[in-house]
């Protein structure tokens, strides 16, 4: 009941925000609400699972395991965030504030795809879960109608519904290998119970396909392109629950194969994860360097956690699984806190160029060290989440005996490190030298957003909480098959 | 032999046929400069799609999939382009594409080597135990779906860029029909609501580029390059 409760929930209060006569006056109230709603209904969801293991709400469409209610807290959590912050934000920097609840009823349906991924436990309604989370997030993107902001939304939805066309034809081979298998369920428990039986060929086809397809929308390498454009030029709000959370959900789901493709393949998947996992990450570590924009900074740093996880899943083993997604944990909370931050400063001084800004500290201490707290954190310097994560996977990959894959994975993140924080510096420190286009004071919901959101970034590098390390461990044993 | 043999074989013929009329609409989406010209070779495409999911329901008789052609039938060739021509204004259909990429006897010779590579791909898959109608739609829906994607990449336009996208979801189905032809009808009726949603929504961006860029060539579009 209360998935089900979590699926409809926003797709009421987009129709509600979408009603003009209703919208327009308390849109945003109405969009708060239900997000706050879906956190309490997610965490009950959490204490279900972790006491019964799973939670079933309609067979074999809507069940709700560890690995599943991880991502639905992910993006309850961070939806809550990005929405508390768009009451400060938003009405500050668009131009036409009567059509903000358009922006509203978009954010909703946004929720409502994301929610929706990882509770279906069908691999082709996952799918469709996924198409969706493009389809209702790309006039977001485009919402603020500049140049940019349209090439962006278009660039965003023709990448990433031509990679979810190729993972289509992916989920189609696996559905046609589990019915040669003699398979009758088609959900992910489904494929893992027939998995002994069935055609490697079919499983390595449809594995590549759907690793290549949805690796276009988690921002791996090859297709990654348009990661950079679309996660600087949306609103940034979105961009956290686009860079935090979007990517996240449909990794999500290239993990729940990997489990099914060891039984087939042996360590064939795990080793295509690896390759893929490392090349994004170094591709990303050295076009890091060469930004110019603190936006497509962070957007580039997703490409490069991606990969992290990536990496950390084909390595293999219980330690790099649960490094994983305690990985997974850190950049969706950091990764926020890095956009929010990011927003601030754009608020501040009203440009997106690294090299106009100078001696933010001075000029703004609360954008200038929250921006220099997110930059730390990401980058993975020691109190915080990410180092945490970085070291276990670094530690798992020891263990296992993959060096070399060690060796590259720690060069990069290396490289990574001193890319953000060189660009980082340049803007916090130093002398500031150019007037601030427009240096209002910032307003009070993104002040405490970014409060928020810094307690659990920098708590969890020291500390992880019991229940949180339950689930991750329950999660990580879902991946390892 | 019987009856119901001979209609098979029948059925099978004319499947082949259906088949190589879709791929050959897939070839005209590719050759065709004319954004109108595009649409119409995408309607031909989807319609080549449903009948060959009815001939393959007719025997074994398979009501799914009467009903997967008829979803098809309605979706695409009907109600597609008239949410396009409800959200695009009419002047952008009129366009010629003058600025493609690379020439059309070049680009159908890339066709024609996509094609071939998809026989070659569909090979290892089709050895695993296929049925007679796998061995004529899977490499054919492989070959839509490569040249879907090259439509999609060398085309400028927006509307032909769409139309790339939806072939190669359409190029997805023909295999489909197929090797998943028990696919749950939900997720089918889904999937067509999908694609409705798909085009309204690229087809409102489009309108937004149009209205607030003043083109539709989405290929020109380069504020955000990397220098």
């Amino acid at each position: 009941m209360t998935l089900i409760a979590i699926i409809i929930l926003p797709l009421i209060a987009s129709v509600l925000c979408w009603i003009a006569a209703i919208g327009k006056r308390v849109a945003a109230p109405i969009t708060m609400v239900t997000f706050l709603t879906l956190l309490a209904l997610a965490v009950r969801v959490a204490f279900q699972v972790s006491a019964n293991g799973q939670l079933v709400a309609i067979p074999g469409w809507i069940e709700a395991d560890s690995l599943g209610t991880l991502i639905l807290l992910l993006v309850t959590i961070v939806g809550v965030l990005a929405c508390f912050y768009s009451l400060g934000y938003m009405p500050r920097t668009t131009h036409d504030k009567g059509l903000l609840y358009h922006y509203y009823g978009n954010l909703n349906l946004f929720i409502f795809s994301m929610v929706a991924v990882p509770v279906v436990v069908g691999p082709s309604v996952a799918w469709l879960a996924v198409e969706f989370t493009t389809l209702l997030s790309v006039l977001l993107v485009g919402f603020e109608s500049s140049r940019e902001a349209l090439e962006a939304a278009w660039k965003y939805a023709m990448i990433t519904l031509t990679g979810a066309s190729i993972a289509l034809f992916g989920f189609l081979i696996l559905f046609w290998g589990m019915r040669q298998a003699g398979g009758d369920s088609y959900t992910w428990a489904g494929l893992q119970s027939v998995a002994p039986q069935m055609s490697p060929v079919l499983m390595k086809t449809a594995f590549l396909t759907i690793l290549v397809g949805f690796g276009a929308k988690v921002g791996l390498v090859p297709l990654h392109t348009w990661l950079p454009d679309a996660h600087s030029q949306a609103p940034t709000p979105v961009c956290a629950l686009l860079s935090g959370v979007e990517t996240t959900a449909v990794l999500y789901v290239i993990l729940r194969l990997l489990p099914i493709a060891h039984v087939v393949l042996g360590t064939g998947g795990e080793r295509w994860a690896l390759i893929f996992g490392l090349f994004s990450v170094g591709i990303a570590a050295f076009l890091l360097i060469q930004v110019h924009d603190y936006k497509r900074l962070f957007a580039f740093s997703t490409v490069e956690h991606m990969g992290i996880i990536l990496t950390a899943a084909g390595l293999g083993g219980a330690a790099a699984h649960y490094g994983a997604m305690y990985q997974i944990v850190s950049h969706a909370l950091t990764k926020s806190l890095c956009f929010f931050a990011a927003g601030t400063v754009l608020m501040v001084t009203g440009t997106r160029d690294i090299v106009s800004v100078k001696g933010l500290i001075r000029r703004s201490p609360i954008a200038g060290s929250a921006l220099l707290f997110g930059g730390l954190a990401i980058a993975g310097a020691p109190p915080f989440a990410v180092f945490l994560g970085e070291f276990a996977i670094l530690k798992a990959g020891m263990e296992q005996g993959k060096y070399l894959a060690v060796a590259l994975l720690a060069c990069f993140l290396v490289i990574a490190f001193f890319g953000i924080l060189l660009h980082i510096n340049r803007m916090v420190l130093g002398r500031s030298n150019v007037e601030f286009s427009g240096n209002r004071g910032i307003p009070w919901p993104c002040v405490l957003t970014l409060a928020f959101v810094a307690i659990p970034v920098m708590v969890f590098g020291v500390y992880v909480p019991q229940p949180l390390h339950q689930i991750l461990m329950r999660a990580a044993l879902i991946i390892g098959g | 032999m019987t009856y119901s043999t001979q209609a098979a074989t029948i059925l099978t013929q004319l499947n082949a046929l259906a088949g190589a009329f879709f791929l050959l609409s897939t070839f005209g989406m590719v050759a065709t400069r004319q954004v109108q010209g595009c649409l119409r070779f995408f309607i031909l495409q989807s319609l080549f799609l449903a009948s060959s999911a009815v001939l393959l329901g007719l025997h074994p008789l398979s009501w799914h999939l009467i009903g997967v052609g008829i979803i098809n039938f309605i979706n695409k060739p009907i109600i597609i382009p008239w949410l396009l021509r409800r959200t695009i204004s009419e002047e952008v259909y009129k366009r010629r594409e003058i600025t493609q990429a690379l020439n059309i006897p070049i680009s159908l010779l890339i066709a024609l080597g996509l094609t071939i590579s998809a026989y070659y791909l569909a090979a290892p898959l089709l050895q695993v135990g296929a049925g007679l109608p796998a061995l004529i739609n899977l490499p054919i829906g492989v070959a839509t779906l490569l040249l879907g994607a090259y439509i999609l990449t060398v085309r400028r336009e927006a509307v032909p860029q769409l139309l790339g996208l939806l072939a190669m979801e359409n190029g997805a189905f023909f295999a489909s029909i197929a090797i998943a032809p028990e696919l749950h009808l939900f997720v089918e009726l889904v999937v067509a609501f999908d694609v409705l949603i798909a085009v309204f929504v690229i087809g409102v961006l489009t309108r937004a580029i149009h209205e607030n860029i003043g083109t539709t060539n989405v290929g020109a579009l380069a504020a955000l390059k990397e220098e």
